[in-house]
Order: C-alpha cells, then structure tokens, then sequence
C-alpha cells in the first residue's frame, strides 16, 4: 500500500463517498429521559471521530447502539451504505463492529485465551473448547501487542491495568474489526501504556478500520482524531474537523455547547 | 496485522519442587482433612470407621448428595442458588415410584418386574426434573425473579405435588431391575470392578499423556517428566486402591447362602466373595465425568463460568446470559431426578420425606469444596469431596454415639469454619473474594 494509491478520509469525504457506518436520527430514552436526542454522526474508513461530551452527555449510549449493548427507539444505521440491523453484541460482531469498554468487560476468573475468545471459541472436531490453541494464538497476538506479557495461565484479575487493557485491546483487534469503538482506552493507563494505544490506533488506521474514540481529554482527542463529535444533554453540538479548531473551541463546544462559526465539518 | 512473534516462554527453574507437581493445594488440604478425619474417627470406634463395609456404606450414602452438588456447583458459579433439590428430588421420586408400581403394571397391564419398566420410569422421573429445572430457570432467567425466591418456592411447591399424587402414602416395593441401581442390591463383582479399574487407570494415563503432548507441541510450558510420573503414580493408586477397598466388603454368607439357594446350586464351602464397585457409585463418577468435561472443555461450562465472573461481559460478548440460566437450572433438575433413582432404590422405596434437608446438604457440599458463592469458581471434584466430607462427618459422629443435636452443631459449626478458611486462603493469595 502506498500513500498515493490510498485516499485519505478527509478525501473520501469531500469526494462523497459512502462513509462506512452512518448513524442518523438516533434517539434512546429510558424512563422519559432522551439520553440521545436526534442525534446524526458518521466514520469513514481510516479516520478516527472523536466523541466528546460531560458525563452524561449521551456519547455512551449512542455508541452503545452501535454496539449492540443498547436498543435504539428511532432512528438509523448504515453500514456501507446498507441499512444495518443491531439487536444484541452478537449482531453488531457480525458487522465487524468490535467495542474496546471503559469497564473493559474482562471475565476476571478466567485467563487470558479465554477472555480473547470469549463467545468466539476456537473448537476441535468433536466439539470441544480447543484451550491450547486458543492459548496458541493469543501468545501471538500479545507478543505483538505488548510484547512484556507473560501471564498466560492465570486469571485476569491477576494482571496489571496496562496488561488487561491489552487484552480488551487484542479482543476487539484479533477477529478482523472494521469498525472498531474505543471508550476511553487510556482511562487507567499510564504514560507509557497510552503511548502505546496511540501507536496503535495509527497502525489500526493506516489498515483502513474505522474508530469511534469517545473520550474526556481534550488533549488526546486533538492529537488522535480527525473529527470530533460533541455531544451535550443528549443531542449533538456540532461535527468539527481538528486541524480547524483549537483545544478551546472543543471546551467551549463542550462547556457552553457553541460551534466555533468557521469550522463546521 | 502483528508479527507472528511468540512470548519467549520464562524459564521455571525458580520454582520448588511442590510447585512443580501443579497440585491443587486446595484439594490437598481437602483431603488431608478429609484423612485426618477418617483416623480420627477410626480410633474413636476401635477400627470400626476405616473398615471395608463401613466405607463401602459411606461411599453409597455419599451418591445422591453428591451427584446433586455436581449440578449446584454450576448454579452457585452463576450466582444463583438452588434451594428446592430436595423437593425436586421428591417430586420425581413420587412420580418413578407411582409409574413402576401403579400405572405401568396394572394400568397399562405390563405386569410387575417387566424388563422394560425401570426404563420407562426413569426417563419419566428425568423428565419431570428436567422440565422443573427448566421452568424455574425460565423465572430466574426471562422473568428476573431472584433465584433465591423462585427455589425458595419451588421448595414448597414441588414436595407437596409429591405428596399429593402419592396421598401422602409410602409407594413400594419397587420394581426389582429399579432396585439395582441404589447401592448394595446392584454391584459389579470383584472380577469386573478390577476390569472397571484397570480402564479408568489406562484413559487417565492416556488422557494426561496426551496432553502433555499436546503442551509440549505447541511449546507451552509443561511439567517436568519427573513431577507428571508422580501425579500418575498417585491417580493410578487412588482409582486401584478405591476399587481394593470396595472388593473388601464381603457378602454376608448367609446373603451369599440365599443367592445360591435362589438359583437351585449349592454354595461351595468356604467361598468368600466381595461386592465390588455398586452401580450406583459408577452414576455418580460418569455424572462427575460428563460434568468435568462440560466444566472445562465445552462453551456452555466457559459461558457459565464467565457469567458467573463478570454478568455484564458476558453480556457483551454476546452470551445469551438468560438461555444460559435456563440451562443450568435444566441440568440442576435433571441431577436432582437422577439423584432420586439412586435415593428411592437404595431405600427400596418412595417415602414422603425423601431428600429432606438434601438442599442444606448439598449447597454445604459445594461450598465446602471450595465453590465461590460470589460466582465464578468452583470445581466438580471439589463439590464430591465436600459431599463425602459431610457424610463421613455425620455418619462418624453416628458411630461415635454422639448425641443428635450435637452432630448438628458439629456440621453446621463445620461448614460456617471452612468456608471462613477458605477465605483466610484467598486473601492470602491476594484474590478478590
């Protein structure tokens, strides 16, 4: 692949392309509250929308529909183009839609191959979890991703923040995501740890997967994002591209829900 | 996509030589209390405890329990409970006993002792605790009503449908193929309880050997030949010794004097021969098996175990969490039915109060043998252990002469002290509890 044969997604864009996932019209509510209100966003293939908002400005719920965690009550997704129909996480696997959990959704007692695999369990003929295989290739995949990794055979709740982080990481990575949900994956990390999602959210990018990062700091959304969504009390403030704003347009859109005039995407 | 790098594989050579064993230390803390127990007992009734006839009887007593606790220990994993194995139990108990005495011979006219009775009996009684395992699974699952509550009902409820249909009224005797399988009226014989063993001993060296071979071909780590030998050596002497010391039970002669008269021969002088392995002791280690296997080896016993350890990831990885319940409340009525053919056919007949009190057994089984009422642990083995444990507790303070209520004060003081050692355990290796 080189850089000329590949359109970037501002191209892609501008070009009017089919974006890879649309969400349009979103509205969830429970118990009379519109936790998402009407709500429009969309991603194209290798770019990164960043999802901002307050605690409870509704970006995990919208992002919760895609993943199939959540039922919408109206509204519409597109996956390339063709309508999408998401009831359960199973659904939205089947799209390619892998999410990466704030809360990491790691089944504590059981070890690392397990967790990669779960609910996608490799099997041998006759029908049996196939732990040395699955052991196998999860070796693999986590000599690549953190090569320090070493706990194998012990539970998860046994491993560092950074060490279960990488394996929520290599969970959505590992079955061939397309679109891939980052809900704030470098909450709990230090330094060296986030640098190393950072890495790895240009690498995913470059292989053309498309990334919903819904996150808090404004700092790391300008540096790993192409657009930014803000969201506030449930609807949306405006779509911006980054290179067109700075850090305090991105507060002020989250803070007073303005859109700086010169830069709507 | 990454590199296809593999971990280098740390070296093991830190590790003593207990470690290297990869035992479960919890097991064998199991069984040393277990052992010190049996010599206690032992010396307190004069060597009466550890003989082949009182432990053949304690291995026939430990059965039902035990095979009820299999199934608890995959509901208590998922972080419900089940209190109404006992009323379970009697429910199809009543129903196997009406059906062989009442509705197959006379009603349906096939006579009493036909061959094909004790098979029709069964399949019903499987059924009927299947389908009540299913339901209360269905309100625990689809409806949300909390397993406590749904079984603390079903307690209630599925005793009495026991006592309606049987009016209250003792129903036996049972069919005479039924019979076998409860314990002394149905053993394998000292020639072919060898033969049983031997097997087992094969297929557990063969299945350790493989995957031994299995590790080393993908070049995980694995234990040094050394430690694997002692472990076989260990497995080969339980199963053996198990076996030896059933074989030593011998028949009653005038039993043996009875058998002979009933074939028309007569018993040679002197003939001295033992029970061997009961069936229904073969029941409780295929159900240990096929329950192991599911545990361990296949997605339902993986789903059921990550539910129980975080419900919300399960969730999300796309695990029907509620079909789930379903069937782990299904597989928890069918244990408890199968329980009741070995239960009813070791006491020759259905009683009202068949299984009473088994709930309490059963759930202190499991939790004695190391199931985390938290969710997300536990194991089979354990679970049987805990079971005989709790028989060998009651029955030694029987022989003893302990007074009543002090036996109870014993196992209840005994349950409440393991599960807090148990605890004292984990917090030492510094898992959450």
């Amino acid at each position: 692949m080189t850089a000329s044969e590949v359109k970037t997604a501002q191209q892609r864009r501008i070009d009017g392309d089919t974006p890879l996932v649309e969400l349009k019209d979103i509205c969830v509510s429970f118990g009379g509250i519109h936790a998402v209100d009407h709500v429009s966003v969309d991603l194209h293939p290798g770019e990164v929308v960043g999802l901002l908002g307050h605690n409870g400005a509704g970006k995990s719920t919208l992002i919760k529909v895609l993943s199939g965690a959540y039922q919408m009550d109206s509204g519409e997704i597109r996956i390339n183009g063709n309508k999408a129909e998401i009831h359960n996480p199973r659904d939205a696997r089947s799209y390619n839609v892998e999410t990466i959990y704030q809360t990491l959704a790691l089944a504590d007692n059981l070890d690392a191959a397990s967790n990669l695999f779960l609910g996608r369990e490799l099997i041998t003929p006759v029908g049996l979890v196939d732990d040395a295989a699955m052991e196998a290739e999860c070796r693999k995949i986590m000599g690549g991703l953190n090569p320090n990794f070493s706990k194998f055979a012990e539970p998860v709740s046994a491993l560092s923040g950074g060490q279960r982080q990488s394996v929520a990481i290599a969970r959505a990575v590992y079955f061939n995501a397309k679109i891939l949900i980052m809900d704030e994956p470098t909450a709990a990390l230090g330094p060296q740890e986030t640098q190393m999602v950072a890495e790895l959210i240009q690498k995913l990018k470059a292989q053309g997967i498309g990334i919903f990062l819904i996150d808090h700091d404004v700092h790391a959304v300008m540096e790993l994002c192409d657009r930014a969504s803000v969201m506030k009390n449930g609807q949306l403030v405006g779509t911006v591209n980054i290179d067109e704003v700075t850090d305090d347009d991105l507060l002020s859109m989250i803070i007073l829900g303005k859109v700086p005039k010169q830069a709507v995407a | 996509m990454t590199e296809t790098t593999s971990q280098p594989i740390p070296s093991q050579s830190k590790r003593n030589m207990f470690q290297q064993l990869e035992l479960d230390v919890r097991l064998l803390g199991m069984i040393g209390a277990f052992v010190i127990l049996c010599i206690g007992f032992n010396i307190l009734t004069d060597g009466r405890f550890l003989s082949p006839r009182n432990l053949f009887n304690l291995t026939i007593q430990t059965v039902s329990v035990a095979i009820m606790a299999t199934g608890m220990v995959f509901v208590i994993v998922m972080r419900h409970i089940d209190l109404s194995v006992g009323g379970v139990l009697a429910v199809s108990s009543a129903v196997m006993a009406l059906v062989q005495t009442k509705f197959l011979p006379t009603y349906l006219g096939l006579g009493f002792d036909h061959p094909l009775t004790w098979i029709i009996a069964i399949a019903i009684g499987l059924s009927i605790g299947t389908l009540i395992g299913a339901f209360q699974g269905w309100l625990v699952g689809y409806q949300s009503v909390p397993a406590f509550i749904v079984t603390l009902g079903g307690f209630l409820v599925w005793r009495n449908y026991g006592w309606l249909f049987t009016s209250g009224q003792t129903i036996g005797p049972l069919d005479k193929n039924f019979l076998v399988l409860g314990g002394v009226s149905g053993t394998m014989g000292e020639a072919m309880s060898w033969t049983i063993g031997v097997v087992a001993v094969a297929i557990s060296l063969w299945a350790m050997v493989s995957s031994r071979r299995g590790r080393i071909q993908h070049g995980f780590p694995a234990k040094p030949a050394w430690a694997e030998g002692i472990v076989m050596g260990i497995v080969t002497c339980a199963i053996l010794g198990f076996v030896w010391i059933l074989n030593s039970y011998d028949i009653p002669s005038r039993k043996l004097q009875r058998m002979f008269e009933a074939k028309g021969e007569v018993m040679p002088e002197g003939l001295e021969v033992g029970y061997g392995l009961p069936i229904s002791v073969l029941i409780l280690i295929a159900t240990a098996i096929v329950m192991t296997v599911v545990a361990r080896r296949t997605r339902l016993g993986r789903y059921i175990f990550a539910t129980g350890g975080n419900p919300d990831a399960a969730d999300l990885s796309g695990i029907n969490t509620r079909l789930l319940t379903v069937k782990v409340f299904a597989i928890m009525g069918f244990l408890c039915a199968l329980s009741a053919v070995v239960a009813s056919a070791r006491l020759q007949n259905h009683t009202n109060d068949i299984g009473t009190l088994d709930e309490l057994r059963v759930i202190a089984a499991a939790v004695i043998g190391g199931t985390a009422l938290a969710g997300g642990a536990g194991t089979i083995y354990g679970a049987i252990l805990g079971a005989l444990v709790m028989q060998s507790l009651q029955s030694g303070m029987a022989m003893v002469g302990v007074d009543a209520p002090l036996q109870n004060i014993v196992v209840g003081s005994v349950l409440v002290f393991a599960v807090w050692l148990d605890i004292q355990y984990r917090k030492r290796l510094g898992a959450k509890i």
